[in-house]
């Protein structure tokens, strides 16, 4: 037995027409051109086909709690690496510093130099 | 090892859950990580370099978007695998992990022909910051598919037999974690420009 507690088997196949008809709001909503409604489309939706995913492809919500107390602890690093690096990454300039070659690239590209202080 | 004898490991469980999914389970943990940290290290230097949306418009969202069907399609054979290796039906399980493989194969092609269209027009690993990371997202991605099929097709092999079909489960679990870094690489390559 591949479980020692009976997993209930959802109706798969109509978790996976969900997930393709996010799939095909995302594709529109890509095409938007508001970038809330972008944003949404994009992230918004992949969240919620994550989650679908894992709830009833992995029957994570089904496992011993400590399994996703396991990976929630993992994405926390995740956002802490995230927390700790990105200010320096996405900023270009700060107090006393700043980095000519982001700021150079910007502006090559046609960009303004922004993200100062 | 014969099938009567089995390591300790597989007799006894601490957690609860019998020890091969808990070894699945870390090892989905820890490419969390992995994936994680790619994924928000590319978040950060996209927000800081917005002057990246000219390479991103040239990433093909149409075939990012067949990837992504495939990948749920596979998803589903996967899970349906499991169901079947659930009701002792291995040949059933084998012939559904095969099919999850097909779907491997197919999105590899895909990934395949969207690189050649990009290295022929120009754009490599070292054509800039983008494509760097472009490049190693999808190609570590890419090996993690290529692994799971691998591992796909052992399973079956036994699967067919009605032999450890606990590991249905195990590489489905992997699988299914394949399909939802994809999920969100797929916006963040070929979505938001």
């Amino acid at each position: 037995m591949t479980t020692e507690a009976h997993v209930h088997h959802p109706n798969y196949v109509k978790i996976w027409a969900i997930l393709v008809a996010l799939l095909i709001v995302s594709v529109v909503g890509s095409m938007s051109h508001v970038r809330v409604v972008l944003l949404v489309a994009a992230f918004g939706v992949a969240l919620v086909k994550a989650y679908l995913v894992a709830k009833n492809f992995m029957h994570v919500t089904v496992e011993k709690r400590w399994v996703p107390y396991l990976l929630v602890m993992c994405l926390l690093f995740v956002a802490i690496l995230f927390a700790g690096v990105a200010p320096d990454v996405m900023k270009h300039s700060g107090q006393n510093w700043s980095k000519f070659p982001a700021k150079q690239g910007e502006l090559r590209s046609g960009g303004t130099a922004t993200k100062n202080e | 090892m014969s099938a009567s004898a089995k390591p300790i490991a597989n007799t006894r469980s601490a957690t609860g859950i019998p020890t091969a999914r808990l070894i699945t389970w870390w090892v989905i943990a820890s490419e969390i990580v992995i994936f994680g940290g790619l994924l928000a290290s590319y978040i950060m230097h996209r927000i800081g370099h917005p002057e990246w949306a000219e390479s991103a418009s040239h990433t093909l969202t149409w075939a990012g978007a067949f990837n992504t069907f495939v990948l749920l399609t596979s998803s589903l054979f996967a899970v349906l695998a499991h169901k079947a290796a659930d009701a002792h039906d291995g040949p059933k399980a084998a012939k559904l992990l095969r099919l999850t493989t097909l779907g491997g194969l197919i999105f590899l092609c895909v990934k395949g022909y969207e690189w050649t269209i990009d290295i022929r027009e120009g754009f490599v690993l070292s054509s800039g910051g983008f494509w760097s990371f472009y490049y190693t997202l999808a190609g570590l991605h890419g090996l993690h598919v290529l692994a799971g099929m691998i591992i796909m097709l052992i399973v079956a092999a036994d699967a067919a037999k009605n032999q450890e079909l606990q590991r249905v489960e195990c590489i489905g679990l992997y699988w299914h974690f394949v399909d939802i870094v994809w999920i969100f690489l797929f916006p963040l390559l070929y979505i938001a420009r």
